[in-house]
């Protein structure tokens, strides 16, 4: 990874701060009647663009208990696919996910029995990239297409230097990456301007929101939760709000034997 | 010596238009499929890999056995070979042409894959498995060439060619090695997660891919002047034969380190493969076949009176060679899928125009094979 291209994507990612924060670009896209911004649709409008929030190591916490006692909603889900252009097939197969509910057992295969109180077994828990830090995806990607940022260790993609070779995809032990099998731009409901499409070919996932956390706004799925059941905060510091979590409650990751470090905990 | 090709029968140059007719059907799919994306195969976001790099991984098997002839011939200085050695060698390019053909197709962004060069990875086993291939690829050229062209001129070859043939046979093990590392080392597959996943396809392509030789030599003996003679089919039939008891040795191994230890996460692939999984079975009938094919084959190779009559030799052959196919061309690479990391298990069947592909790439395959056998044999030829 070069040192040139991560400057490049900081200085591109600053460059989007000007545009969200630009009157005018929203206006402009607002008033085509094409797209409406990704603010205004989770309910952050009121959310100026502040200084980026920053961490050592980004992590997320998810109460399970919480989703549990919201009735298992999906509002983590449309936030995010809908600020993300994330298109939506009819179909599984063509099927693209950054943010999806699985049933316990199958977030969790490994740790679940048959004598689990009712009430989790039928939990439908929240899945996504775990942002691993030992990630295989980043491990086999021939082009580096695929990468774990060092400031803060975010696994990122770069949807233009992706080959489509789906080595990543194989190697994810959670199945959070998609590909694009087909043009997912006639599937995406309503594009949002500031934020890019994809291509078909190239695969994507969850990004913890990194172009929301540089502009000082939280990560949709976060924002989006009214249950309160998402926190998303910094690993390394012994007062944030993921680390207390981590410290009052139980917690579990998905497939902690295979050491990829997920940076996802959920407590139940 | 390329004017060789260019000249033929007419069974010969229907043969051509044949394949060409293969290859241009297979042209129009895929066509279809760089227009509207991958999304026309089987595949989808649960098996994500099938068909293409299925034939992917079962060609590098045949490009790989070439070494079971280049070495005894040039190491041991075993002279039965000398007929053949070029068959073998030509086998190996166009499998390897094949092999990248079924990488290309499957890429979501084909004219990219510049980008594996330009930003060399070398954590990443694609990098070498591309670098392995491609260096197989011209050291297979260079080495028929020279060969060749030397023995058209009724000379020794020149002794650089040595050190570069010697180097064919460790490189040929290593493009196997590394593809098998591809999918070795994902934690997240454990059906292919095996140590031993090398070197079962070793065996596997050493068992295969001869016997494949062993075929061309008799359909080249039926339809050209060609005869390879009965030494080199029979020695090239001892090996298919340990390769095979060594291949099935492997797999009986995989099972009893699966099924002992009881481990589900392990067993249920195998689970899928031979018995179905939650209704999803429409690789079972496969399975099965192919593991009666191939301890039948291995049977008949193994008791002299048929592996010395040419009738059942090819028969065994046939059948092994399908075994092996099935094996690793239909169900290794699947089985990895299925069930998903959330233990969803979802079928695949490989859809018209992927198999329109693919037999295209096959038929290219065959029109590179056959172009060179032409050249090699009418050099042959003229030399008396
Ligand atoms: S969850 Fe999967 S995609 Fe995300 S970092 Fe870990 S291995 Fe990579
Ligand atoms: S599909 Fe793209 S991101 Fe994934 S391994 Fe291949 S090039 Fe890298």
């Amino acid at each position: 990874m070069s040192v040139e291209r991560r400057k490049f994507l900081k200085l591109a990612g600053l460059t989007a701060i000007g545009v969200a924060g630009g009157l005018s670009a929203k206006a402009l896209a607002q008033e085509a009647g094409l797209v409406d911004t990704a603010a205004a649709t989770v309910g952050d409008t009121a959310e100026t663009p502040s200084s980026p929030l920053r961490a050592k190591r980004w992590a997320m916490v998810i109460d399970v208990k919480k989703c549990r006692e919201a009735g298992n909603c999906t509002e983590c889900q449309k936030a995010c696919h809908l600020v993300h252009n994330v298109p939506e097939f009819d179909n599984p197969k063509d099927e693209v996910k950054w943010i999806w509910r699985e049933p316990f057992g199958n977030a969790f295969h490994d740790q679940e029995h048959e004598h689990l109180p009712e009430d989790v077994k039928h939990t439908m828990t929240p899945v996504l990239c775990n942002h691993c830090d030992n990630p295989p995806c980043v491990r086999v990607c021939p082009t580096q297409a695929t990468w774990k940022r060092e400031q803060d260790g975010i696994v990122m993609m770069d949807w233009h230097r992706c080959i489509g070779c789906r080595y990543c995809v194989a190697a994810c032990p959670y199945g959070s990456r998609s590909f694009n099998w087909r043009d997912p731009r006639p599937h995406i409901k309503k594009i949002q301007a500031d934020f890019p499409t994809r291509t078909r070919g190239v695969v994507e996932k969850c990004t913890f929101c990194e172009e929301r956390l540089v502009r000082g706004q939280l990560p949709a799925c976060v924002t989006a939760c009214k249950a309160g059941a998402m926190k998303i905060g910094d690993l390394e510091d012994p007062d944030s709000e993921v680390r207390k979590l981590l410290a009052e409650r139980f917690s579990v990751r998905r497939k902690p034997a295979l050491g990829t470090q997920p940076e996802v905990y959920y407590v139940l | 010596m390329l004017e060789h090709a260019l000249r033929g029968d007419k069974r010969y140059w229907s043969w051509v238009i044949a394949l060409m007719a293969v290859m241009g059907a297979g042209v129009l799919f895929y066509l279809r499929q760089y227009n509207v994306g991958l999304g026309i195969t089987g595949l989808g976001r649960d098996i994500t890999w099938g068909f293409y790099i299925a034939q992917f991984t079962f060609m590098v098997g045949v490009a790989a056995s070439a070494v079971m002839v280049v070495l005894p011939y040039y190491l041991h200085n075993y002279k039965a070979f000398g007929k053949i050695t070029i068959l073998g060698e030509f086998v190996a390019i166009g499998s390897v042409i094949v092999c990248m053909t079924f990488i290309f197709v499957d890429m979501g962004q084909p004219f990219r894959i510049v980008n594996v060069f330009l930003y060399p990875t070398p954590h990443s086993m694609m990098f070498w498995d591309t670098v392995a291939l491609g260096g197989y690829l011209v050291l297979n050229i260079i080495i028929s060439h020279v060969t060749l062209g030397a023995e058209r001129k009724s000379i020794a070859p020149p002794t650089w060619i040595k050190p570069i043939i010697i180097l064919s046979i460790p490189w040929a093990i290593s493009i196997h090695t590394v593809t098998a590392f591809l999918y070795a080392g994902l934690a997240a597959r454990p059906f292919w997660m095996t140590a031993i996943l090398a070197p079962r396809f070793l065996a596997s392509a050493f068992s295969a891919g001869p016997a494949l030789l062993i075929l061309v030599c008799f359909i080249l003996r039926r339809f050209t002047k060609f005869d390879a003679g009965r030494e080199p089919i029979q020695k090239v039939a001892q090996i298919v034969t340990y390769a095979m008891a060594v291949n099935l040795f492997f797999v009986g191994m995989e099972f009893f380190t699966v099924l002992y230890s009881n481990i589900p996460e392990h067993m249920s692939h195998f689970q899928y493969l031979f018995l179905g999984l939650e209704g999803a079975d429409n690789l079972v009938p496969w399975m099965w076949v192919s593991v009666i094919l191939g301890i039948v084959s291995l049977g008949m190779l193994t008791v002299p009176e048929t592996r010395q009559n040419d009738q059942t030799l090819i028969l065994a052959c046939v059948m092994l060679f399908v075994s092996l196919w099935i094996d690793k061309g239909l169900g290794l690479i699947i089985a990895g899928f299925i069930p998903n990391p959330l233990h969803h298990v979802v079928d695949y069947v490989p859809t018209i125009p992927e198999l329109g592909i693919s037999f295209a790439i096959y038929a290219m395959g065959l029109l590179i094979i056959t172009g060179l056998y032409k050249i090699a044999l009418s050099v042959r030829k003229q030399l008396g």
